[in-house]
C-alpha cells in the first residue's frame, strides 16, 4: 500500500473543512473575535499600570486562547455526526484515524494558528517587550495544537449527548491546566533570566504525546458514538 | 458472497430480532420489511460494520467483515437515513468530494450525467441546503450511478421520492444485480424491480 498512513485522506479532509469554513465564515471568526475583545478589555479595565499589565499579559492571553478553543471545540464533530457524513467517513476505506487527524489539523489552522498570529498584536496593549512577545507567540504556536488534540477527545466522547458542551469543558479543563502552566510560565522564566527553553521543550513533548494518543482515543470514541 | 448467520440484536433492554440468517450470492438481492422500530436500520448498520453484532457472524467472501476492515469497506456502498451530504456544498461538489475521498475521482461531466439520470440536472449547482427533501435524497442516491461497489446496502431509499425517481432507483438496482452485484434493501414501498429478490420480514 502506497498510502499506509492515510495522507491523502488527511489532505482530503483538511481541504474539505477549509472549503466548508469559507462557506460559513462566522463559525471561524467567532472564536477570534472573542479572543480580540476579551484580551482588549483587560488593559481597559486594569488601567495603565505598565508593570501590572506586563505581569498579567501571558496569563490573560493564554487563558483567553484556551477559552476561545473551548467555545468552538464542542462542535468539532457535531455537524458531521448529524448529517451522516461521519458514518460515511467511518465506512470509507480510508482509516478513520487519519480523518480525525485531518479534522484536528483543519480546526487548528482555522482557530489555533490565527490565535497565535494575533497574539503578538494584542500583546502590544500590555506593553510586553519584544522578546516576551516572541516567546508568547511560540508557546501559543506549540500549545494550541495540544489544546485542539486534547479537545477532540472530549468532543468525540460527548458526541450525541445532551448538554455536551458543558461536559466537554469539564472533561478537558483538567488536561488543559498543564499546557496553560507551561505556556504562561515560559514568558516569566525568560524574564527572570532562566530561559524559556525548558518550558518550550515540555510543551513540545506534550504536543508529541497528544499527537500520538489523541487520534487513537478520538477514533475509538467516534466508533462507539456511531454504534 | 454475503453470509449472515444467527444474528441477534439487542438495543438497550429490548431484544429486537433473533437468529437472522441469510445468504446472498453474486447477482442476488434481499428486501427487508418490518414495522417501524422493528430493527431494520439496526440490522443494516450491523451489515456494514458500524455496530458489532450482539451475537452471530457476518461473512463477506467467507471471511468475517470485522477482520476484512478496509478491504470490505472498499466494496461497500451504504445509504442510510441521514443522507451524508454537506448542506453548504452543491450536489456536484458533494458527489465529487465523496468520490475523491476513496480515490475514485470522477469527472464533473460524469457527476452531471448521474444527476441527470436521477432527474436533478437543474439544481446541480445550488447548495444542497436549498433543495427539497426528495431532491436531497436524489443527490444522495446519485451515488448509485457513480459507484463500482459490489455490495449495496440501502436503508429505505425510496423515502420522499416521487414515482419517477423511485423507478430510476429500481432500475439502478436491477442493473447492479445484472452486473453481478449484491443488494440489501429495506423499504415500505413496493419497488418495481425486474429481478426477483429474496424477502425477509423481521420483528413480530
Ligand atoms: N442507539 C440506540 N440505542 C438504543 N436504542 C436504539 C438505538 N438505535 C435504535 N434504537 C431502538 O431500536 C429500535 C429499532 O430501531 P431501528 O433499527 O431504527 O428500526 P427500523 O429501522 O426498523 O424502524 C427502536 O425502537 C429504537 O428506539
Ligand atoms: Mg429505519
Amino acid at each position: 500500500m502506497k498510502d499506509a498512513f492515510g495522507l491523502s485522506a488527511i489532505y482530503w479532509i483538511v481541504h474539505r473543512e477549509l472549503k466548508l469554513t469559507m462557506r460559513r465564515k462566522s463559525d471561524a471568526i467567532t472564536p477570534l473575535l472573542f479572543f480580540v475583545i476579551v484580551t482588549s478589555l483587560f488593559p481597559l479595565s486594569v488601567g495603565t499600570d505598565v508593570e501590572m499589565l506586563r505581569r498579567i499579559a501571558p496569563g490573560v492571553l493564554w487563558v483567553t486562547a484556551l477559552l476561545a478553543t473551548m467555545l468552538s471545540l464542542p462542535r468539532l464533530f457535531e455537524q458531521d455526526y448529524a448529517d451522516g457524513t461521519l458514518e460515511q467517513l467511518a465506512l470509507s476505506p480510508a482509516p478513520l484515524s487519519a480523518m480525525v487527524v485531518g479534522k484536528v489539523v483543519a480546526y487548528w489552522l482555522m482557530t489555533g494558528l490565527p490565535l497565535a498570529l494575533l497574539a503578538p498584536l494584542l500583546a502590544l496593549q500590555f506593553y510586553l517587550p519584544t522578546t516576551s512577545i516572541l516567546i508568547l507567540a511560540t508557546t501559543l504556536l506549540i500549545g494550541t495544537p495540544v489544546l485542539a488534540l486534547i479537545g477532540s477527545i472530549g468532543a468525540s466522547l460527548t458526541l450525541g449527548l445532551r448538554g455536551g458542551g458543558v461536559l466537554v469543558a469539564l472533561l478537558v479543563l483538567p488536561l488543559y491546566v498543564p499546557v496553560l502552566i507551561f505556556g504562561t510560565g515560559a514568558v516569566d522564566a525568560a524574564a527572570s533570566g532562566l530561559g524559556a527553553t525548558a518550558n518550550v521543550s515540555l510543551l513540545t513533548a506534550m504536543l508529541l504525546v497528544a499527537g500520538f494518543f489523541s487520534p487513537m482515543a478520538t477514533t475509538a470514541a467516534l466508533r462507539i458514538a456511531l454504534e | 458472497m454475503l453470509e449472515v448467520s444467527n444474528l441477534d440484536c439487542v438495543r438497550g433492554e429490548r431484544h429486537l430480532f433473533h437468529d437472522v440468517s441469510f445468504l446472498l450470492r453474486s447477482g442476488e438481492g434481499l428486501l427487508i420489511t418490518g414495522e417501524n422500530g422493528s430493527g431494520k436500520t439496526s440490522l443494516l448498520r450491523m451489515l456494514v460494520g458500524l455496530t458489532p453484532p450482539f451475537a452471530g457472524t457476518i461473512n463477506w467472501k467467507t471471511r468475517l467483515i470485522k477482520h476484512l476492515g478496509a478491504e470490505y469497506r472498499r466494496e461497500l456502498l451504504y445509504c442510510g437515513h441521514p443522507l451524508g451530504l454537506k448542506d453548504s456544498l452543491s450536489a456536484t461538489e458533494n458527489l465529487q468530494s465523496i468520490a475523491s475521498l476513496v480515490n475514485e475521482p470522477v469527472e464533473l461531466s460524469v457527476v452531471q450525467d448521474a444527476l441527470e439520470r436521477i432527474g436533478l440536472q437543474g439544481s446541480a449547482h445550488m447548495p444542497v441546503r436549498a433543495l427539497s427533501q426528495g431532491q436531497k435524497r436524489r443527490v444522495s442516491l446519485a451515488r448509485l450511478f457513480l459507484s463500482r461497489r459490489t455490495l449495496w446496502v440501502l436503508d429505505e431509499p425510496l423515502t420522499a421520492l416521487d414515482t419517477k425517481a423511485s423507478q430510476h432507483v429500481a432500475q439502478a438496482v436491477d442493473r447492479h444485480l445484472d452486473d453481478g452485484g449484491i443488494a440489501v434493501i429495506t423499504t415500505h414501498q413496493d419497488m418495481a424491480l425486474a429481478s426477483p429478490l429474496q424477502t425477509m420480514r423481521i420483528g413480530a
